[in-house]
């Protein structure tokens, strides 16, 4: 740390940061635009004019813009010097000269870094009379609005989403006092992050298009902590309510996790919550009932012989759980296939029981050399996508640092640095959107792939088995990937679910280990399909195949499904077949679907705005989320609904627990993985009152005036310390509990900056989250030895494999109302060398026989799909309950194919 | 008196030819140059003091010494002529790439051995076309005798010497700018530090260098940098074209000692004012340099003494101010130009042309108040060198700040009368 003195008070600053990153750490309140912390800097805005001085005896001193100037010993700035503070004055008057000062009708009003820094520099009254330059607006798509009569040039919007997020469709037209930031033409930014546009633009020029159907300001809106859904990440999010809806989803920063940024899935998926296909009441054999009498029929049901439970890997633990402890351990089944289970199980083992740790997401983003085995990071885990997209910046940084060239000094690093990439290499059954920025690319089926990991182990450890019939050209792939492994500080290997092979994540633990034992600190991050996978995983459930026995071997009176569509776990005749079998079923879920319509009861489960619960994410980081609804309608979390469904039926094993904090307890004391799950967040005790409602809500005696002049009381949160009103005690929340960011004189999402211990750093009281699998550290691993042969196509038979979309392939988002006019339509994807074989041309209809079912689905052309491979888009109806990857026989459309193949 | 830059210039305006200028002892420099260790070059240059031409005056010889040298230093490296000579009032260069372009490619080739530079590029203004044929002309014909390409006369040492045509834009001069725009990225400004020198282009050790100063370079070489230092009446070496736009009897450019009193150029070699007119003010290095007036026509046009009278060298083409021409709208033009071609990269520079030039039109539409000449003063200040991200507002208020000192009778004038007396 250096010295500096900042209106000649003596204060500590980190050297290898500039004056504005220094001086807000320190909690001085400089403006400044085009700064941020993840992006550094540009000097661009000007905005951030601190007066610098020689010496102690220099009294006249020269303006300099601290977000240009490095931190060193012995510095002296003035912030309060008169004339600095008039050019922060004057930079903001010159920013506002075109500012069509519009705030009332503006989306971003209440939560504006403009309007935030306007008032922090004083600018208060306008001297500028003359013409104002005005743009016509683009449609950029459902998800983000354009009003570009508010831009200020600050030029973040294009830094973030080109030189950040690797963008190409939008971009700065034009010049002057009329930069021109936005598409060549109106349509759908193609960027999956381009919902971050929304925070990162420090007005109102790109806005939330969803909350604007439902507009609130932040002020009005109820908030609370959040664990976004929509993937295994669990990137950390804000969201907000009013009048009994979900409003929006902002970014909640976790430096470790999430960042600053989210993916649009996440911050646009929480629609589902308010989707037509939404329940909100119980459904008795799809009738609408009343709460106690879908209680009562559920504790009838409970009482009436074999009762089994099937969990869900979307849903908490603390939902899972509670089924667990209704229908009993031996009676509680996981609700995925046994093939997915098997695949979860195999990367906890490797996590718990190899020498590798998992990453989180901020040490995959400064890992220096990265394999991707078998992964679309973009479409599966976008936000790591995100991260590693940082990734291949930092092996060129020596360039910068070799000049002196500070690492924050953004542009001057890029300009040097050019197109220098640090080792990213991506081996997939397909092309991705990280290719852009690869070493080198491998193409593959999943044998191959994982043949690939296993040689490229082979050859930075000797001992690991060897892969026989290598091509040379392969050979030299190998041998440039396992250098640069070995060659980095901080190596990662990505792999995960989706080629759904045990294969290819052994070849990836294989090649991690190999590294370890070379004495490289190499981390693994796997994906995990679904929000709680890895939670589901670890409380060990009997497999699927297990409860489709006992459903047709002894008689199942009911049985209970926890959000989960069964339909999207197995093909839909077997399903049907089966849940025949059942005498009751019982289904808790959030939106209507195929097993919910099957059942004959149906109780409104809570989504993560309506509950709380703990999720652990693909890191094996356990993360909790909190309810932000108001809890008093017939909508209610999966584990009330369970809890009293038991005390209705009699039973007493859940009659205890009356809070979230008696749940986890138990859960802790049951589960030894789970021992660390009431650290996560302060229990309700522990932490005094934390209000989800901001110091400015307004309308609380009045928006429910027309029902009652009564004001009600507020409702009671007999769950977590955050409190449904206005009132809070006098303690920060912990970083676990914070509700929204928000700080005095500090209203947009950049008050971030005054909950972190130093700007860009971890949160306050740490980044939330307890890691619950960390690597042994006992010696007894053994490397793997089953190598799959390669992968041989066959004639007439095509490997059918995952094509993931980050807008359709999640169950949950494509029911968002944004999200849904992005969904792709159903198609089987095709090299157009095998396509030209069968005859088929692109957006023509060919018949798809997999799995026993057929299909009739539009070509669409992809030259990067391996030869003998096809894709289908996963999770998408109707192939939604396809088990990929599966063989496929394709036959035109006027060829006789059967369900079982061509005749 | 000797003219080494445009003394081969041809009566009839045309090109000299590889023939005329290797007759005249072209080429001479190079291989001299050759010859030398390519520090030695340097040197030379730093012992002639030779300026830059461009408008700053930056010494040509230090900023080639802090291009890293020998073995480890980066390649390729880069030489870039600025040929795109946009300032308003500004026709010199054109004159030496239209008639003489050899010359700029042998100064280009001595120069970019000094540096050990891989390839080189003429950065030049989109609507040069008339120098674009001459100076491809003049480089297919060097490529054939071996002066550029591999192996240059067997000395071992190679050069790419690529043309390169803007797309317009007067920021494009400002050189780091200029490399963005050569890059293919927009056109704003680099941050400095670091400094292309060090990393310029595509991230490479880079110089930039005005077309008069590179086409000194291989005279230096040829002829010692004593015989530099006798060309010029100062302390600055060399001989300098200046220019003379505006409302004298012979407008036009000459190569004369460096140090030529203003008052020389205009009155014996423009021709002075036209009938009828009378002298109010001229702009001596081009439009973003400060007015200077009457009291300081003996100024030597050397880079020393015209920042002692207040402006700057500049480019050294002077811009003529007459007393029937308005002087508030003849800043309203600058400025509309000015405010015209700000990148739009920093606030300052923006905005505040921006403001400036819509309250000079407002005066000119007999629109202006007292306040706006606050404004005015007010944004010359702002506008101030380290406020912005470049120096090309700064330089852009410069006509303006001192318009306001020497003209504010006039500003005066069209704020009480509400109207621009000039105008009928």
């Amino acid at each position: 740390m250096a010295t500096i003195f900042i209106d000649n008070a003596p204060r500590q600053a980190n050297p290898k940061q500039n004056l504005l990153h220094a001086c807000l750490s320190l909690g001085y309140d400089l403006p400044y635009f085009c700064w941020h912390p993840a992006l550094g800097s540009v000097g661009a805005c000007r905005q951030c004019a601190v007066k610098q001085f020689r010496n102690e005896r220099d009294t006249t001193g020269k303006l300099v813009m601290a977000c240009m100037t490095p931190v060193a010993e012995g510095t002296r700035i003035s912030i309060a010097d008169p004339e600095a503070t008039v050019f922060r004055a004057t930079v903001i008057q010159g920013l506002m000269q075109n500012h069509p000062h519009d705030c009332p009708v503006c989306d971003e009003g209440g939560e504006c870094h403009l309007q935030d820094m306007t008032v922090m520099t004083g600018h208060r009254s306008r001297v500028y009379s003359l013409g104002k330059r005005t743009f016509r607006n683009q449609y950029l798509g459902p998800l983000v609005n354009h009003e570009m009569n508010r831009c200020i040039q600050c030029q973040r919007c294009v830094r973030f989403y080109r030189e950040y997020a690797g963008g190409r469709d939008l971009n700065a037209f034009h010049l002057r006092d009329s930069i021109y930031y936005g598409r060549h033409e109106d349509g759908v930014l193609e960027s999956e992050f381009s919902g971050n546009l929304v925070e990162i633009c420090p007005t109102g020029v790109f806005t939330d298009a969803t909350l604007k159907r439902h507009y609130t300001r932040k002020w009005d809106l109820q908030m609370a902590p959040s664990i976004c859904v929509h993937c295994g990440l669990g990137c950390n999010t804000t969201a907000g309510e009013r009048y009994g809806s979900l409003r929006r989803i902002l970014n909640r920063y976790n430096r470790e996790v999430n960042g600053y940024f989210l993916c649009d899935r996440g911050r646009f998926g929480y629609e589902f919550a308010e989707s037509s296909r939404r329940i909100r009441y119980p459904l008795l054999n799809n009738e609408a009932a009343t709460k106690s009498e879908a209680l009562e029929r559920f504790g009838a049901v409970l009482r009436e012989g074999t009762v089994i439970g099937i969990g869900s890997p979307r849903a908490s633990l603390e939902a899972n759980f509670a089924l667990r402890t209704l229908v009993g351990s031996d009676r509680f089944f996981a609700g995925i296939p046994d093939k997915d289970l098997h695949l979860l199980s195999i990367m906890l083992r490797i996590l718990r029981d190899g020498p590798a740790r998992s990453a989180s997401l901020d040490e995959a983003e400064h890992s220096d050399a990265v394999l991707v085995l078998g992964e679309d990071v973009t479409n599966v885990a976008p936000v790591m996508a995100l991260r590693l997209r940082q990734s291949v910046r930092q092996a060129p940084m020596r360039i910068a640092d070799g000049l002196h060239i500070p690492e924050w000094l953004d542009h001057a690093v890029r300009e040097v640095v050019q197109d220098a990439k640090g080792p990213l290499f991506i081996a997939s059954p397909y092309a991705t959107k990280l290719d852009d920025i690869a070493t080198t690319t491998y193409r593959a089926a999943p044998d191959d792939l994982a043949r690939l990991g296993f040689a490229v182990a082979h050859s930075i450890d000797a001992t690991t088995p060897e892969v026989a019939g290598l091509s040379s050209e392969l050979e030299t792939m190998i041998a440039e990937i396992s250098a640069a492994l070995l060659g980095a500080k901080r190596p990662l290997i990505v792999s995960g679910t989706s080629c759904r092979s045990p294969r290819v994540i052994e070849a990836a633990a294989q090649i991690a280990w190999a590294l370890r034992k070379a004495g490289r600190p190499a981390n693994l991050s796997f994906t995990t399909p679904e929000c709680n996978s890895f939670g589901l995983a670890l409380m060990e459930p009997q497999p699927l195949s297990e409860a489709f026995r006992s459903i047709q071997g002894e008689s199942v009176s009911t049985l209970i499904v926890l959000e989960n569509d069964l339909f999207r776990r197995a093909p839909a005749s077997e399903m049907t077949a089966l849940l025949s079998g059942v005498q009751h079923l019982v289904v808790l879920d959030h939106l209507v679907n195929a097993t919910t319509e099957a059942s004959e009861l149906v109780l409104p489960a809570g989504t993560f705005a309506e509950s709380n619960g703990t999720l652990v994410n693909s890191e094996g980081r356990a993360q909790r989320f909190f309810q932000v609804l108001d809890p008093s309608t017939d909508v209610q979390e999966s584990q009330r609904w369970l809890r009293e469904g038991s005390v209705a039926a009699g039973f007493n094993n859940q009659a205890q627990w009356q809070t979230l904090d008696d749940l986890i307890t138990a859960m802790a004391a049951e589960i030894t993985a789970f021992g660390a799950l009431p650290m996560v967040a302060p229990s309700r005790s522990a932490a005094g009152k934390i209000a989800r409602e901001p110091n400015r809500y307004s309308g609380r005696t009045a928006m429910f005036a027309n029902i009652s002049v009564h004001e009600p009381k507020p409702p009671d949160d007999p769950d977590s310390a955050l409190a449904f009103s206005m009132e809070s005690g006098p303690e920060a929340a912990p970083s676990s509990l914070t509700p929204f960011f928000w700080a005095p004189g500090w209203n947009s999402i950049q008050a971030v900056n005054k909950f972190q211990s130093e700007v860009g750093g971890p949160l306050r009281t740490g980044d939330p989250g307890v890691r619950l699998i960390e690597p042994s550290q006992e010696s007894g691993w053994q490397y793997f030895t089953a190598i799959p042969p390669q992968f041989k196509a066959q004639p007439g038979e095509w490997l059918l494999v995952p094509i993931f979309h980050i807008f359709g392939s999640e169950e949950l988002s494509r029911h968002a109302q944004g999200i849904a006019q992005l969904l792709p339509h159903p198609y089987v994807a095709l090299n157009p060398v095998e396509a030209s074989l069968l005859g088929a041309k692109a957006g023509e209809q060919i018949k798809v026989a997999v799995e026993g079912a057929l299909f009739e689905l539009e070509v669409a052309l992809r030259a990067d799909l391996p030869r003998g491979v096809a894709g289908l888009p996963t999770g998408l109806p109707p192939l939604d309950g396809v088990m990929l990857p599966a063989f496929c026989k394709l036959a035109p459309t006027g060829a006789e194919l059967s369900a079982r193949g061509a005749s | 008196m000797e003219k080494p830059l445009t003394g081969n210039f041809r009566a009839d305006k045309e090109a000299v030819s590889l023939a005329e200028y290797e007759r005249a002892g072209g080429y001479q420099g190079l291989r001299t140059a050759l010859h030398m260790a390519p520090a030695d070059v340097t040197e030379l240059v730093k012992k002639s003091n030779l300026r830059g031409r461009g408008g700053a005056g930056f010494p040509t010889g230090m900023k080639w010494s802090f291009v890293p040298m020998g073995k480890d230093a980066p390649h390729p490296k880069y030489l870039v002529a600025n040929a795109d000579e946009m300032e308003p009032g500004t026709f010199k260069d054109r004159a030496l790439m239209e008639r003489d372009p050899h010359q700029l490619i042998e100064g280009m080739i001595v120069s970019a051995y000094a540096i050990d530079a891989d390839i080189g590029y003429i950065f030049l203004r989109g609507e040069y076309e008339r120098s674009y044929e001459r100076l491809a002309r003049a480089i297919a014909e060097a490529e054939a005798r071996n002066y550029l390409g591999h192996n240059i006369l067997g000395s071992g040492y190679s050069l790419i010497l690529h043309l390169h045509m803007s797309a317009g834009r007067y920021i494009c001069g400002e050189e780091t700018a200029l490399l963005n725009a050569l890059e293919g990225k927009r056109a704003h400004p680099r941050t400095k530090p670091p400094f292309p020198q060090v990393s310029g282009l595509w991230g490479k050790p880079t110089i930039v260098q005005n077309v008069e100063t590179l086409c000194n370079v291989h005279h230096i070489v040829n002829k010692g940098p004593e015989w530099f230092h006798g060309l010029s009446k100062t302390e600055d070496g060399g001989t300098k074209i200046y220019g003379v736009s505006g409302k004298v009897k012979r407008p036009g450019l000459w190569e004369l000692p460096m140090g030529t009193p203003m008052r020389e150029i205009l009155e014996d070699h423009a021709g002075g004012m036209r009938e009828g007119l009378r002298f109010r003010g001229v702009l001596p290095g081009g439009a973003s340099t400060d007015f200077l007036v009457e009291e300081h026509l003996d100024t030597p046009m050397d880079y020393g003494n015209v920042q002692k009278a207040g402006s700057r060298l500049g480019t050294g083409t002077m811009v003529v101010l007459d007393d029937q021409t308005c002087p508030v709208g003849m800043v309203w033009n600058l400025e509309h130009f000015f405010a015209q071609e700000s990148c739009g990269w920093c606030t300052p520079c923006w905005s505040g042309l921006a403001w400036t030039e819509k309250i000079l039109f407002a005066m000119e539409q007999g629109k202006g108040s007292t306040r706006d000449l606050d404004t005015l003063a007010f944004q010359t200040k702002f506008l101030a060198p380290g406020n912005t991200f470049c120096a090309f507002a700064p330089g852009a208020v410069e006509p303006l700040q001192s318009a306001l000192k020497y003209f504010a009778d006039d500003f005066r004038r069209h704020i009480d009368e509400q109207r621009c007396p000039w105008r009928q």
